[in-house]
Order: structure tokens, then C-alpha cells, then sequence
């Protein structure tokens, strides 16, 4: 509940937030700091310097863009769950919004601190990943784009340089017709994710053209069901074609597992093919 | 009509400060100069100390003072338990406030900082070196009373800290003649009582008076001062002990702990206020737990399900040390109950307490109670699974007949009075049992796991005859004193030892008064908790305020109208057979124009020009009352649950309780008792669990794992009541704060078990998470 | 070392110079003496400590002092004007929505924010809306027949 000694900057801007990464070692970026505090009360992280970029207006919102939407780093799950632009073009983004810890939480908690964070409990990396989105971060080196399934690269660790600043994340739109949804298995006590598993179906005359399923919270990072995806292609999407579609995804459940006291990783692997199958019935239901 | 007031749902005076955030809890309250310490813990659950090293922190910003073990031997007395079992073979090991050899559980004391601000007293704590040499660790209380399991304290063979042993009547014949036995180990995990104020103790010491003042989160003050003089050597009389505002206990806040110990001690040497408060990680580590119970059950009956005999044999865990109260728990407030609302000939018992290396277990909500009736219950349950009949028609068969004056059971205690099976009946018609049933066999034949269970219960309150606590070894009185002191305005205050913390006697109290007296509730001011201002009391716990502490209100009340009546007819000019009492006014016989009020009385006395030969001036009276017997509330509970077979996951949906703790002096105080105690048992049916590996690490650290019940998880509770007084309380009232947690457990349990049944599945261990009730099915449809 | 921050609390400007490492919830019962705001545990997860920042809810044990510099912030001391109590007291105190009172101001923080983004909310939106807050003692019922209470005397329906 005591936090040790740190130095705090607030950032004006993306590039004296960049500035300030590059000058000081083992600073870290602020925004909603609701993965970071927590942590630094129970001083498990003590970073010396801390760059607090919760208040550059450049990033926040949501706007259109060719194609999709555009959600800036420092976008409030709450003000996700509500943007009717989100609920428009990926719809299954707020759902999973909602359901992020409580309102309280919602309310400061930021998705670009969100995936940066990396925890495998998370809600929305999950998302993003079966959204097929697209992480925008700005350097020293300049800007670029990173691919959502390739952002995570292990427990609470992700692909940017030290000095890197997630911006924002471009959303493709859900296909007109496609269906989507997330199904979360909520821990009890800490409300993250034990598992939860994300689906986009889309479908044409009455069979399944593509589908995109990802499962949280069994590994380490947000882990793509390939085995799943290609059962349903061309499948009718009908009860039978979905049982068979999940029961599939144990073969896509190769990375490191994640388990505990209060779930094992075999109980989590088996949760991800029941999850999946009522993602999968729920997107279902709500394509075409 | 003010006397109606006794027996009405008023609203609580004590909220308007509550609701503004106003109110004065003990972290809340400030003193000029005030130092702040931080504590150092072990991180082992087992080790020797062999080396401490402070000398790093002391130059620390902010740093005033480090303490250790050295510094506190010889000066701090050990910290003493209360409840010394006879015939027990009860040892007591020494148990330092800041161990100096030894640590015994993760979170043992093994330094203090104090410093300006806690921020530093924390950063300091970093800088003491400590050199342990860890050792084996042993956490199951079954594996810690083994032979050749790790040894927590030297003199103590295999960890047993006491023994002790309950027979009534011929269990062995039962045994040997039952058609039916059924048996089962339940175990009963450690829980986390989490009130959710964290405890906290500000200490002041005066070196010019010799006095010491502490701001204690405590339940009971007066022993608190009593047990602060045995450990500090401060004389008790100039110890005062104040329990501002408290955020709950639930048990964890009668213990006195090592920290306040500490607290005083840092104050003494400094000369200046010192504050500490507990972390939510530390109150996981280091404030006594609950339950702690590995049982060994079996139950007789007939093949008709008549119960015959119970057989038990308890291993309950007591953690490092050996907490205040800690011994009578597992014993006296759990064996003596083992006929539960039952006839039960023939029973026995053997309780092993057993140190373990984990923080102390000590009362929790039920005390006992919640450990007994779960055991009974899931019997009862498994008797009439095996003779084939509905489970409620099994309790019914089994209870003891309405009863007005006493009841003796094979434990050897009395009951006050019960109408156990009124109660059944209530719950079963509330819950519409029947119908439920029919529903159940329709979701059956759907392929839906619905079940619903029922539990039927007694319980111990209302603590105690004295005379009782003394021959069971409890190292104080159990009765309680009130004064009431009117003024010559004529509003009164009353002044109580006990020392509620949320349940509302501030308003109950009153009413007391207001409906013994006549006079307003609002003219009536209840003070308690702090040792200078209030009479001697043992404090606020086992549901015993209302019921003892209320009771000497009654009788100290009651004084008061006699004196009143004396002074009446003096003033009347009336002989005091004469004077006939009503609704605050006193009056000659036939005239009631010819009347005093209670607040001319209280005018007059207290002015004192004209009292009778003899009369003392004032108007005030003080009581002790010490129950002839404990209360005995009872009930019956029905739950319905769903589960989900994919997942294990359980949504409970309905849950109907019905009880009877007497006369009500509040309803809606008695509802809201109900509801908070109802789910506080759900929680460790469910959700609740602390687990410590086998390092004895605490795993389930943080609210981030310990499952605490939320509003999302539950439904509405049914709750309604029946009213058999209590023959023996001057008010007629029983006790409600534990009820509901003693019976919902089981309640729970038994509906989860129901639903389970058609699969095959015969037993769960607590708590039934998803993952235990998802590998339950899957092991029995594998034939497991 | 200590930095000069500015907070508005129950719109009154609170100066003051913190560690930077210091939480909002320290500032504002050490700094400013408000005590209503609670700390009941460090994970963030028991909603004792809930305020209103610049106009949302917040867990002021999870934003620290210098991130708020700047903004306003409302506490349970400053919901209601002093005289009168804020239908949500009125409705706690009616409904028999507390006991020990310890979790209370978080509660009736989150209860605001609850019927401010949903004026009539059902008993089930109730449990949901105060899915962050923790009370040990009353089993939540009274709290949402509270919450309930007070939405209908706010105007909701
Ligand atoms: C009680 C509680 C319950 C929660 N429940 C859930 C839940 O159910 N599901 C869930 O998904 N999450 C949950 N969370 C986490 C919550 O969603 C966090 O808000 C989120 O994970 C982190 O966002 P933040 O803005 O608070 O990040 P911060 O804590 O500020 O930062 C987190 C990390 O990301 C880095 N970072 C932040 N922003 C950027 C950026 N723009 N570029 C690069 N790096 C950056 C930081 O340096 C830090 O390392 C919960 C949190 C709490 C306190
Ligand atoms: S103190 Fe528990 S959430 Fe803030
Ligand atoms: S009233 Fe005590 S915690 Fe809620």
C-alpha cells in the first residue's frame, strides 16, 4: 500500500513522453495505471521513473478511419464499452469492455495499457487478436506497426523498444453479416479473465466463410485457434458443426500454460473448448 | 407510542455519522507528533533466526527507532491464551510479541520501524538483514499431530496442543448395533474473516502519568486493557482502551495481538504517540483465521433413519501460537453442540488442536458452531440418502419435540427452549418444498443439475454463565454490567462494556430502555467502548450483547422504575403498593390525573429536595447480570442451486431461511443480522479458502484470490422468522449474529451435493469451485 | 522529494507538497483530513476508497496524488450539502444499507456513479453496477434495495 520512491514526469505530448523514455533507464510509461499501481503498492514492480501520459489529449477517442476505427492508446475501457462507433464496427470490443473488471476500474484503465501490460487474464488482447487489429507505436526510430497476434510475446511482456509508445490501435470492421462474440470465465476474487475466448464468424449463403477465434488466459499470450478456424470454414455453423469446430482446439494449445490454485492448466485447456463453443454459438447466432 | 418503539424496525441512530463519512475509525484519529511503524515479517513459515541486523535501517529518512527481538525480551511479557481447557493436557508454549529465535508461520513479528510517515517506516523495513535458517514445514493439521512431522514448539509432542474428549451415552453399542452407518472426512478450510476495516492500534503513552491510552480496533475493550497490562506490565488502572468506531471483527478483533503489543511498547520507549495499521496483505497473514477443521465423521441409524449415535474425531489446526481464545473453540463451542436440534443418544468426540505452521486460528463468525452443524448436516444428509428418503423427512424424525424449559442433551448441556420442527415446517412452506421437488425431477428429466438443500440447526449464545466459563477454563467472566444515569432534563445515557462494531446496539439498546422506561428512544444515548467512561464488560462476540449485555440493561431499567415508583408515591403522597406504572408515567391507583412522568422523577431526584427518609438522591442504577444459561437460537434454511456440468460452476438461486432467536427487539436489525451472516457461510460453501502451500506460503495472499462473496454472486435471501423466547433472558431474546453463517454452509453444501447426486458424484471438499466440481463429474463418469 | 500539487476536493482548492510516490487516498485523509475516503486492502480490489475524479469514479488507493494534480475530486464528505442528506444517505439510512459503516462511503460513491449512468436501474444492474465493492456485512441486500430506493426518489423510475 506504500509505493517506493519514484521520480514522475507528465508528458505534454507523444514525443516528450518518447523524450523521457530515452533519457531516463527503466522509466516507465503511465497511463491509467491500474495494472501498474497495483503492482507498485505491493512494491512487486519499483520503477525509478515514471512517465505519466494520462493526459495527452491526442490520445483519446475513437474515430473512423478507412475502414475500421481507430482507438487511441489512452481510450477508457468505459468509454469503449459505450462509443457507439466501437459498437458499430466491433461490437464484440465493448462487450469485452463491459465486462473488465468494475466500473471503477473501467473508468481509468486504458486499452493501450491494457495490451502493453500483457497479462494473460486480460480481456481485450484477446480481442484485438481474433479482430485481427493492428498496434500503432511511435520511437526514437520513429513510427510502425505491429501486428495484434504479434504484440504479446510472453507473460506481462510485449514487443515494443524501451523507449516505444503504443499510440494507437487500428480496428478493422467486422464484416457486415459476421457475427461476434467474447465469452469471459471471470475469476471470482481479482474479476480477470480465467479464460475467455473470442469469435468472429462471417458467414455466406448459409455456410461459414471465415472464421477468427482466439482463447485468453490458458497461455501465456492470447493463443489463436487455428484447428477451430479451419473446422468451420464452410461448415453450416450448426450445433453439431460448432461441437466439433471446439473440440478442436486442444491441437492449437501448444504455447506455456497458465494455472493456479484456483484453476490448473488442465482445467483451463478444458474450459477453452467449452468457452470457444459458446463463443462460437453466441457469434453464430448473431451472424448473417 | 414511545414503548412500542421495543419491537419495531426503527432506522439506526448511528448511521447519520456513518453515511457522511464522519465517523472516527481508529486509523482515522490523529495526535500531534504521531510516529508511524511498520513492521518486519518473516517470509518463512518455519525457520531459526539467526542473526537480525538492523543497523541498515536506522539511518534511514524518517527513521526514529528499530526494534527487535532483543529489544522486546524480558520487557514484553509473552502474549497469553485465555482458554485453558481443564483436562486437556493443554500446553502454552511461549508465543514473543517480535520472535527472537524463532519464526512459526509466514508473517511472524521479527522487527518494527518507526519512523515520520509510513511511506518511510516501509522503505526502512528493507534495510534490516535477517538470517534465517529455514526448517520443515507442516500445514495440514492431521500431518502436524503425525509422529515424525516437523516440530513447532519444543515441549510440545507432535504439535498436539490439547486433547480433549466428549462422551454421552453408548456410542460403541450404537455403532455395533446400526443398521445404517454412514461416514465422510469433511474438511473444513482455514478461512479469512476480512472485516473490511483493517485492525489498527494508536498507542499514547504519558511517562509524566504513567499512563497508557490505546485506539484499538478490538471487540472488547476491557479485556483488551486486561490483556495489554499482562503483556506491557502497565498497572491496569492506568490503562485506558478505546474501540472508536470499528469496521467489523466477525471474531478476528477479540484476540489481543502481538501488534498492539508492539505499538505500546514503541510508544513506552519514545515518549510519543505511535500508529500502526494493518495492510490487507498482513490482516491475511497475520489476523487469526477460522475453521481449520479436519473431521473424521461418522453417523448410526436405523434403516428407517432414526439417528442413534455420532462418532467423531477432529484434528483443528491452531496455527504458530496459540491464539487468546483459541482452545475453546474447537471444543466447547463445537463438541458440546454435537446433537445439533436432534435427539441424539449416543455420541462422542475427540478434538486434537494442533499447531500448524500458519497464522492462529481463533473465533470466526460461528465459532464452533459453523464447524458442528456442518458436520451434522452433511450426516443427516448421508443418512437419508442411504435409508432412501427425502432429507427433510429425516430431520423431521430426528428432532427433539417442542420444548418451553430446558432440554438436556448427550454433550451434557441444557437447551433453553426450542420448536425446532416449527421451524423445518416454516422453511419448507416458505421455500415451497414441494414444488421445488417437482421442479427439481422436470430440470432432472431435461438434463439440468438442479438441487436444493435444507439444513436444520441450533445454536450456543448468549455466553455465559460465568460459573460455566470458569469450569471450562475460559480465564474471565462472561456476564456484563450496564449503568443508566438520567439527567434533570430527563434524557439519560446508558453505558455498556460491551463494544458493538456493526450491529447496531446503539439503537437496540435505547430501545431497551425506551420500552422499559416510556421514555423516547431519542432521549436516550448509549455509550460504549472505551474503558474510562464505560462499566466492566467482556465484550461484543458469540452473539451474546443483545442477549447479556442487554439483559443487565433490563435489570438496571427496571431498578430505575422501582426507585421511580418509591420516589412517585413520596411525591403523591401515595403508599408505593399504590402506584400503578404506565408508558413513563407513574400514578395513584384510579387517578390517573395524579401522576408523575419519568422525567418529573428524573427532575426531582436529581435536584433532590424532596426525597423520602432514607432515599439516595439521583437517578441512576448499574447492573451486572450473569445468564444462568447460554440461548440457544435455532432454524431451518433451504437452498436451490444450479450446476453447470461443462464447468462446475454453481449459481446459486434461491435461498430461503427462516429462524428463531426469540423475542426481536429490532426486526430490521435482525433481517440485516440474517442477511450478512447467510452470506458470510455461502462464502466458504462456494468461494472461500485460504490455502497455504506446502511451504506454508500463503497462496491465496490478496483479495486478488481469496474469493470474498459480491453483490453479482448472490440472490436476495427469503428471510423470515419465528419467535420462541428464551424462558430464561428478562427480555425473552436469544442472540442473531451468527445464525446465518452457521446454517448456510451446510445449506449450500447439501444443495450442491443434491444436484450432484444423479451423476454419481457422493463428495466435494469446501470450497466448490469450478474446477473441484468440473473434476467431481468427470471422476465419476469415469467410474472413479 | 516532495512536489507542490493542487487538488480541488469538495470544491475547495487543497495545496499541499507530496512524495510523488504518495497515493490520492493518502493525500486526501492525511493531507486534506478527510477520512470518509477508506482504505480497505492494497489490491485495488475493495472499493473502500472510491471517490469521484473530474466527475467519474475512481479508487483513489489506484491514481497517485501528483496524476490527479490539477483535477477535482468529491468525496463522500462532499456528496451532500451539509444540511441535508443525498437521497443515497437517506436511502442507506432508510433501507438498513450499512452496519459497520466501514465500507459505506466507497458504496455510496459507486452508487452514484451507478445511477448516474442509469437512473432506473433493476436489482440485477444494482448487483453489477456494485461489482467492485466489497461488504463483509450486510450481505449487500439492504444496499441494493438502497440503491433501488434512491433511484426512485432521484426521479428514476
Ligand atoms: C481491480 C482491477 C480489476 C481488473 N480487472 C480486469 C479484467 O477483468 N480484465 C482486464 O483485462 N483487465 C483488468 N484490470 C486491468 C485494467 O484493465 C487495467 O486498466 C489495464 O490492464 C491497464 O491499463 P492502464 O491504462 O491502467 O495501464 P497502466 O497500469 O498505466 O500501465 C500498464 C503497463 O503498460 C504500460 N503502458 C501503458 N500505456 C502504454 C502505452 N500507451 N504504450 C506503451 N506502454 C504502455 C505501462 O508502462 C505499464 O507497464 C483490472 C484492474 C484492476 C485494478
Ligand atoms: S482501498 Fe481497496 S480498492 Fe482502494
Ligand atoms: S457495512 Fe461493514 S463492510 Fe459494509
Amino acid at each position: 500500500m506504500f509505493p517506493a520512491q519514484i521520480t514522475y514526469h507528465r508528458a505534454g505530448s507523444v514525443a516528450e513522453a518518447v523524450q523521457l523514455l530515452s533519457s531516463n533507464e527503466g522509466a516507465k510509461l503511465l497511463a491509467g495505471g491500474h495494472s501498474l499501481l497495483p503492482l507498485m503498492k505491493l512494491r512487486l514492480a519499483a520503477p525509478a521513473v515514471l512517465v505519466d501520459i494520462g493526459r495527452i489529449e491526442a490520445l483519446k477517442g475513437v474515430s473512423a478511419s478507412g475502414g475500421g476505427i481507430t482507438i487511441g492508446a489512452l481510450t477508457t475501457h468505459a468509454e469503449i464499452a459505450s462509443s457507439d462507433l466501437v459498437k458499430q464496427h466491433a461490437p464484440v470490443l465493448a462487450e469485452a469492455a463491459a465486462l473488465v473488471g468494475d466500473p471503477a476500474v473501467r473508468n481509468r484503465g486504458t486499452i493501450g495499457g491494457s495490451v502493453s501490460h500483457a497479462d494473460p487474464a486480460s480481456d481485450q488482447p484477446t480481442v484485438l487478436t481474433a479482430l485481427g487489429a493492428t498496434f500503432n507505436v511511435t520511437g526514437q526510430g520513429g513510427d510502425r506497426s505491429i501486428a495484434a497476434g504479434d504484440f504479446a510475446t510472453g507473460l506481462l511482456e510485449n514487443a515494443l523498444e524501451e523507449n516505444e509508445v503504443l499510440t494507437s490501435i487500428s480496428v478493422p470492421s467486422v464484416p457486415s453479416g459476421a457475427g461476434s462474440a467474447y465469452v469471459k470465465f471471470p475469476h471470482p476474487a481479482s474479476r480477470y479473465a480465467v479464460v475467455g475466448a473470442a469469435a468472429v464468424v462471417a458467414v455466406s449463403g448459409g455456410t461459414c466463410s471465415s472464421a477468427s477465434v482466439v482463447v485468453g488466459g490458458v497461455e501465456t499470450t492470447p493463443a489463436r485457434a487455428s484447428s477451430v478456424e479451419a473446422a468451420l470454414a464452410g461448415s453450416d455453423l450448426g450445433d453439431a458443426a460448432l461441437d466439433a469446430a471446439a473440440a478442436a482446439v486442444g491441437g492449437d494449445l501448444n504455447g506455456d500454460p497458465m494455472g493456479d490454485v484456483f484453476a490448473s492448466a488442465e482445467y483451463r485447456r478444458a474450459m477453452a473448448a467449452v468457452y470457444v463453443r459458446r463463443a462460437l454459438g453466441a457469434a453464430a447466432s448473431r451472424a448473417g | 407510542m414511545t414503548t412500542r418503539i421495543f419491537g419495531s424496525g426503527i432506522r439506526r441512530r448511528e448511521d447519520p455519522r456513518l453515511i457522511t463519512g464522519r465517523a472516527s475509525y481508529t486509523d482515522d484519529i490523529k495526535l500531534p507528533g504521531t510516529l508511524h511503524a511498520a513492521i518486519l515479517r518473516s517470509p518463512y513459515a518455519h525457520a531459526n533466526i539467526k542473526a537480525v541486523d538492523a543497523s541498515g535501517a536506522a539511518g534511514q529518512p524518517g527513521v526514529v527507532a528499530v526494534y527487535t527481538g532483543e529489544d522486546t525480551d524480558g520487557v514484553l511479557n509473552g502474549l497469553p491464551c485465555a482458554w485453558l481447557i481443564p483436562g486437556s493436557d493443554l500446553k502454552t508454549p511461549a508465543h514473543p510479541a517480535i520472535a527472537k529465535d524463532k519464526v512459526r508461520y509466514v508473517g511472524d513479528a521479527v522487527a518494527v520501524v518507526v519512523a515520520e510517515s509510513r511511506y518511510q517506516a516501509e522503505d526502512a523495513l528493507e534495510h534490516i538483514a535477517v538470517d534465517y535458517e529455514p526448517l520443515d514445514v507442516v500445514v495440514s493439521p492431521k500431518a502436524a499431530a503425525q509422529d515424525g512431522a516437523p516440530q513447532l514448539h519444543e515441549d510440545v509432542p507432535n504439535n498436539i496442543a490439547f486433547t480433549w474428549a466428549l462422551a454421552g451415552g453408548d456410542t460403541d453399542a450404537a455403532f455395533a448395533d446400526a443398521a445404517v452407518t454412514v461416514s465422510d472426512t469433511i474438511t473444513l478450510p482455514r478461512l479469512i474473516a476480512n472485516p473490511m476495516e483493517p485492525r489498527s492500534a494508536l498507542a499514547q503513552w504519558s511517562a509524566a502519568s504513567g499512563e497508557l491510552t490505546l485506539w484499538n480496533t478490538t471487540q472488547n475493550p476491557h479485556i483488551a486493557r486486561f490483556v495489554t497490562c499482562v503483556v506491557t506490565g502497565v498497572p491496569e488502572h492506568k490503562i485506558r482502551v478505546i474501540a472508536p468506531e470499528v469496521g467489523g471483527g466477525f471474531g478476528s478483533k477479540i484476540p489481543f495481538y502481538a501488534d498492539e503489543a508492539i505499538t505500546a511498547f514503541c510508544s513506552m520507549k519514545l515518549g510519543v504517540p505511535v500508529k500502526w495499521t494493518e495492510t490487507r496483505s498482513e490482516n491475511y497473514l497475520i489476523t487469526t483465521q477460522g475453521r481449520d477443521h479436519i473431521e473424521e465423521v461418522e453417523m448410526a441409524a436405523t434403516s428407517d433413519g432414526v439417528i442413534t449415535g455420532l462418532r467423531t474425531t477432529v484434528y483443528a489446526g491452531m496455527g504458530g501460537y496459540l491464539s487468546t481464545a483459541a482452545p475453546g473453540v474447537p471444543t466447547i463451542l463445537h463438541g458440546l453442540m454435537y446433537s445439533g436440534p436432534y435427539n441424539i443418544p449416543n455420541i462422542s468426540g475427540t478434538v486434537y488442536g494442533v499447531f500448524n505452521n500458519g497464522a492462529p486460528v481463533d473465533a470466526y463468525r460461528g465459532a464452533g458452531r459453523p464447524e458442528a452443524t456442518m458436520l451434522l448436516e452433511r450426516m443427516v444428509d448421508l443418512v437419508a440418502a442411504a435409508v432412501g428418503q427425502d432429507p427433510a423427512e429425516v430431520r423431521r424424525k430426528n428432532l427433539i419435540p417442542k420444548f418451553e424449559n430446558g432440554h438436556d442433551v448427550a454433550t451434557g448441556i441444557t437447551y433453553d427452549s426450542g420448536d425446532y420442527e416449527s421451524a423445518l415446517d416454516s422453511c419448507l412452506s416458505a421455500a415451497g418444498y414441494e414444488a421445488l421437488r417437482a421442479e427439481q425431477a422436470q430440470a432432472r428429466a431435461e438434463g439440468r443439475c438442479v438441487g436444493v438443500g435444507v439444513s436444520s440447526y441450533v445454536e450456543i449464545c448468549g455466553l455465559g454463565p460465568s460459573q460455566v466459563a470458569g469450569a471450562v477454563g475460559f480465564q474471565g467472566g462472561l456476564w456484563e454490567s450496564a449503568i443508566i444515569r438520567f439527567y434533570p432534563t430527563g434524557k439519560a445515557n446508558v453505558m455498556v462494556g460491551s463494544s458493538p462494531h456493526g450491529q447496531g446496539e446503539e439503537t437496540t439498546f435505547a430501545q431497551i430502555v425506551a420500552g422499559e422506561l416510556g421514555v423516547d428512544v431519542d432521549d436516550v444515548e448509549v455509550i460504549h467502548g472505551d474503558t474510562d467512561t464505560t462499566p466492566m464488560g467482556w465484550g461484543t462476540y458469540g452473539s451474546r450483547t443483545t442477549a447479556v449485555s442487554g439483559a443487565a440493561i433490563t435489570v438496571a431499567a427496571r431498578k430505575i422504575k422501582e426507585k421511580s415508583r418509591a420516589l412517585a408515591a413520596h411525591l403523591l403522597e401515595a403508599a408505593p403498593e399504590d402506584i400503578e406504572y404506565e408508558d413513563g408515567r407513574f400514578y395513584v391507583r384510579g387517578s390517573p390525573d395524579q401522576h408523575k412522568t419519568i422525567q418529573d422523577i428524573a427532575l426531582m431526584a436529581n435536584v433532590a429536595w424532596n426525597m423520602p427518609e432514607g432515599m439516595e438522591p439521583g437517578l441512576e442504577a448499574s447492573a451486572f447480570y450473569d445468564p444462568p444459561n447460554f440461548t440457544y437460537p435455532f432454524g431451518a434454511h433451504v437452498a436451490v442451486v444450479e450446476v453447470d456440468p461443462e464447468t462446475g460452476h454453481i449459481d446459486l438461486q434461491r435461498y430461503v431461511a427462516v429462524d428463531d432467536c426469540g423475542v426481536q427487539i429490532n426486526p430490521m436489525i435482525v433481517e440485516g443480522q440474517v442477511h450478512g451472516g447467510v452470506v458470510q457461510g455461502v462464502g466458504p460453501a462456494l468461494w472461500e479458502g485460504a490455502v497455504y502451500d506446502d511451504d506454508g506460503q500463503l497462496v491465496t495472499g490478496s483479495m486478488l484470490d481469496y474469493a470474498l462473496p459480491r453483490a453479482d454472486l448472490l440472490p436476495d435471501i427469503e428471510v423470515s422468522s419465528n419467535s420462541t423466547p428464551s424462558p430464561h433472558h428478562p427480555l425473552g431474546v436469544k442472540g442473531i449474529g451468527e445464525a446465518g453463517t452457521i446454517a448456510s454452509t451446510p445449506t449450500v453444501y447439501n444443495a450442491v451435493m443434491d444436484a450432484l447426486r444423479p451423476l454419481g458424484v457422493t463428495r466435494v471438499d469446501m470450497p466448490l469451485t469450478p474446477e473441484k466440481v468440473w473434476r467431481a463429474i468427470n471422476d465419476a463418469r469415469n467410474g472413479g | 522529494m516532495t512536489v507542490p500539487v493542487e487538488i480541488t476536493i469538495n470544491g475547495k482548492a487543497c495545496a499541499g507538497d507530496v512524495e510523488e510516490r504518495q497515493l490520492l487516498v493518502h493525500f486526501i485523509r492525511e493531507n486534506a483530513g478527510l477520512t470518509g475516503t477508506k482504505v480497505g486492502c492494497d489490491t485495488s480490489q475493495c472499493g473502500t476508497c472510491t471517490v469521484q475524479l473530474d466527475g467519474v469514479s475512481a479508487k483513489a488507493c489506484t491514481v497517485l496524488t501528483v496524476q490527479a494534480s490539477g483535477s477535482s475530486v468529491t468525496t463522500i464528505e462532499g456528496i451532500s450539502d451539509g444540511v441535508d442528506l443525498h437521497p443515497l444517505q437517506e436511502a442507506f439510512w432508510n433501507n438498513h444499507g450499512l452496519q459497520c459503516g466501514f465500507c459505506t462511503p466507497g458504496m455510496i460513491m459507486a452508487a452514484n456513479e451507478l445511477l448516474r449512468n442509469n437512473p432506473s436501474p433493476t436489482r440485477e444492474e444494482i448487483r453489477h453496477g456494485l461489482e467492485g465493492n466489497i461488504c463483509r456485512c450486510t450481505g449487500y441486500q439492504n444496499i441494493v434495495s438502497a440503491v433501488e430506493d434512491a433511484a426512485k426518489a432521484m426521479g428514476g423510475r
